[in-house]
């Protein structure tokens, strides 16, 4: 065990810094679920980072990316954080569909696919759940029929976040008369295609941020089906994996908020509850905890492990933990809590909304501590 | 920067497990408790021959020389049986400040010996009557006094497996070594308090496992319902989040700077936390069974009790982290950062 970064990783880090401070823009973007004024500034920010090649620094170069390690991931999404970048809008095509790409695309779809994700030309949804298949997503209904070189594609999709402004979705299929996890496919849909149509369904802040998606008849090649048919199933837990274990929430995230709950509490500790002090430093904790975890993770992986059930772990982790910390901060804010113009430069209240998503989306917390439950300690079904 | 333990730390830990799972099974600690005690002359013969004993004293005292993150290891798979021994306190803190402060001390040279530990912070000691000398603290200084030499009031506790003691000495009839390093020494036995909370909680929750893969209510296993799976799941969750804490802290603990005493306050802290829940959750999900003297659920809930409160409360150890969180930058460039020497020394003065 080596608690210490290399020369090559400070290196490194201050690289990541020197780009950062020179290409993050002044002034906040408006948020990318708000408007499509506000999801095209995402796009061009993604196109900027692209220009200096930090699109997804874990990736192969041939694809756009570095091919750096796991920890040089860690130290660019710590410097993401610390300066205050804009949020990725693709996120769910790089954090999650990229690395199950790499894992299970053929070499013709991940120079298709890949470079136009890390450069933002493609922003992805994802289009598993339905109006029935929610926590139990082996109860797809939508169907991919085989027809010649096309699949033709009908059933309606739900909760798909960014599907309202975003070019495509990978999509969960099933072969007709197939029930459960078998004869399910992994396949991609152009959001624009014939057939296909997308409604914005307004979340609790007031963004569109999520859509239903409706398709009838829609035919896309049977290129855009991503590994063996009927090998959905496996596809979607190796992405679930990457989703709740490591890529989806960075411990930056948490560490830059709990840094900033530090602030407000120095600021407003004169006339706020002393007894909010240990819930700041449960906060420093928490953050600081998940970042370890993560570490330990990355080491592990770069080792030569897979990521398992402990996935599950981290998301109820740092779901928690994120409410935790933001609830904390308007516990001090007091009866200013709930003004939606906050001073400073963090926004609280927005982003504790934000946070009480974080136990449902990505597989409730409940459906998490059944996985631990059962796959972890080995409890019955 | 490589957060995994080499392949000797991972037999070190093995041969612990194997060793304390064999001579510290349940049955043994039946056995204890109808006799009204807390050791075994033949597993401490094992811990010894193990060298378990000499891990943190150096080679040239006749010691592993091995570091805490080793030791801690250890100390996880006795949190795992519960032991009664006082192989953590003598051999994780005591064995150390006494080869600091007389590398030669004859006392070092057994290594079946054990060495009690009075800190300030705690007011009794454990196995004090056995032990071959007691470290006391009086003015900064250590004092070292053989039980004979010092007056014992032996302490009832609600953990049997547990002997306390008050302990009375007057400093013209104790040995005096100089001025110790107390600070480490607190940080080396919440560090292993730590790893001992973390295996005390790994136990109860396997032990709660067992058990409701087994028990059958309304036809089917009590642990294929899911208001039992959460409990346990919930506790293992804390446990995997206080794991790499102890870790950090274990291999961080020799930078003796305030993000090191932050890391191990934070392990402590953490790691009984999950101890709590877990040792909870086993014996609730053991039913009334768990609140019987017979099911051994409660043996790691009355350790967690007394490892949580001795070795600095949990108020103590919070105070330390906000000492860190309040005068230290914090961020995610911050993880492993160490305190630098101006912020150091403006802490000397403050101190001072």
């Amino acid at each position: 065990m080596d608690l210490s970064y290399t020369p090559e990783q400070q290196a490194f880090r201050a690289e990541v810094r020197a780009w950062l401070e020179a290409h993050v823009p002044a002034e906040p973007l408006e948020h990318f679920d708000a408007t499509r004024e506000g999801f095209e500034a995402h796009r061009e920010w993604e196109r900027t980072l692209k220009s200096g090649d930090w699109g997804m620094v874990t990736w192969p170069k041939e694809y756009g990316g570095r091919g750096l390690d796991l920890i040089e991931w860690l130290i660019f999404e710590e410097e993401y954080y610390r300066a205050g970048a804009p949020g990725r809008v693709n996120q769910n095509g790089i954090f999650l569909l990229g690395p199950t790409l790499i894992e299970f695309g053929t070499p013709e779809q991940k120079q298709r696919f890949l470079p136009p994700m890390a450069s933002g030309e493609e922003i992805w949804a994802q289009a598993w759940s339905e109006p029935q298949a929610g926590s139990d997503l082996a109860g797809v209904r939508a169907t991919a029929v085989r027809d010649g070189d096309d699949y033709v594609l009908n059933g309606h999709k739900i909760w798909s976040s960014r599907a309202v402004f975003a070019d495509w979705a990978f999509g969960l299929f099933r072969e007709p008369g197939s029930e459960r996890h078998k004869g399910m496919s992994l396949i991609f849909f152009p959001l624009d295609a014939p057939g296909v149509t997308v409604n914005a369904i307004r979340k609790i802040n007031g963004h569109v941020g999520f859509a239903e998606i409706f398709l009838e008849d829609v035919r896309v090649p049977a290129f855009n089906r991503l590994g063996d048919e009927g090998q959905g199933w496996h596809i979607c837990m190796a992405t679930a994996g990457f989703e709740r274990g490591l890529m989806l929430r960075s411990p930056a995230r948490y560490q830059v908020a709990a840094a900033a709950l530090a602030g407000l509490w120095q600021d407003h500790k004169q006339d706020a509850d002393p007894v909010l002090e240990a819930d700041v430093v449960r906060a420093f904790m928490n953050a600081d905890a998940y970042a370890l975890s993560i570490y330990q993770t990355a080491s592990r992986l770069m080792a030569g492990a897979k990521i398992g059930p402990e996935a599950s772990t981290n998301k109820i982790f740092w779901s928690e933990l994120d409410i935790h910390l933001h609830q904390t901060a308007l516990s001090i804010l007091g009866p200013e809590a709930e003004l939606v113009v906050q001073p400073g430069e963090h926004d609280w209240l927005d982003d504790y909304i934000f946070a009480l998503a974080g136990p449902i989306y990505a597989g409730s917390n409940e459906i998490q501590r059944n996985i631990i439950a059962e796959r972890m300690l080995g409890l019955p079904r | 920067m490589d957060f995994t333990l080499s392949d000797e730390q991972q037999m070190f830990a093995e041969t612990a497990r194997t060793l304390l799972g064999d001579t510290c099974t349940p049955d043994h600690w039946r056995k204890m408790m109808e006799r009204g005690d807390n050791t075994d002359p033949e597993r401490w013969a094992a811990i010894v021959e193990n060298g378990f004993t000499l891990v943190l004293l150096p080679e040239k005292a006749g010691g592993m020389g091995l570091g805490e993150l080793d030791f801690a290891l250890i100390a996880e798979e006795a949190g795992y049986v519960a032991l009664p021994e006082p192989l953590i306190e003598s051999a994780g803190v005591a064995v150390p400040m006494l080869a600091a402060l007389a590398p030669e001390h004859a006392l070092l040279a057994d290594p079946e010996a054990t060495i009690a530990v009075a800190h300030p912070l705690n007011p009794v000691v454990a196995d004090a009557d056995r032990a071959a000398a007691i470290l006391l603290e009086r003015d900064g200084h250590a004092f070292l006094a053989r039980a004979d030499q010092a007056r014992l009031t032996p302490v009832e506790t609600i953990d049997p497996l547990r002997r306390l003691f008050r302990v009375e000495w007057d400093a013209d009839n104790a040995e005096d070594l100089g001025l110790a390093d107390w600070d480490l020494a607190l940080d080396r036995a919440a560090l292993f308090a730590a790893a001992q909370g973390l295996g005390l909680a790994q136990r109860a929750v396997d032990m709660a496992v067992e058990y409701a893969k087994e028990r059958q209510q309304f036809g089917k296993p009590i642990g294929s319902y899911q208001a039992v799976k959460h409990h346990l799941a919930s506790a293992q969750v804390a446990i995997e989040f206080a794991r790499p804490v102890v870790r950090a802290a274990a291999a961080e603990i020799g930078h003796r700077d305030v993000q090191a005493r932050s890391r191990v306050s934070h392990a402590k802290i953490a790691a009984l936390e999950a101890a709590d829940k877990a040792t909870r959750a086993s014996i609730q999900v053991h039913g009334a069974m768990g609140y019987s003297w017979e099911v051994d659920a409660h043996l790691f809930l009355k350790r967690t009790l007394a490892l949580t409160q001795s070795w600095g409360t949990p108020a103590f150890h919070r105070a330390r982290i906000a000492a860190r969180l309040f005068t230290q930058p914090a961020g995610p460039d911050q993880t492993f950062a160490r305190e630098t020497h101006a912020a150091a020394a403006t802490r000397e003065i403050i101190h001072a």
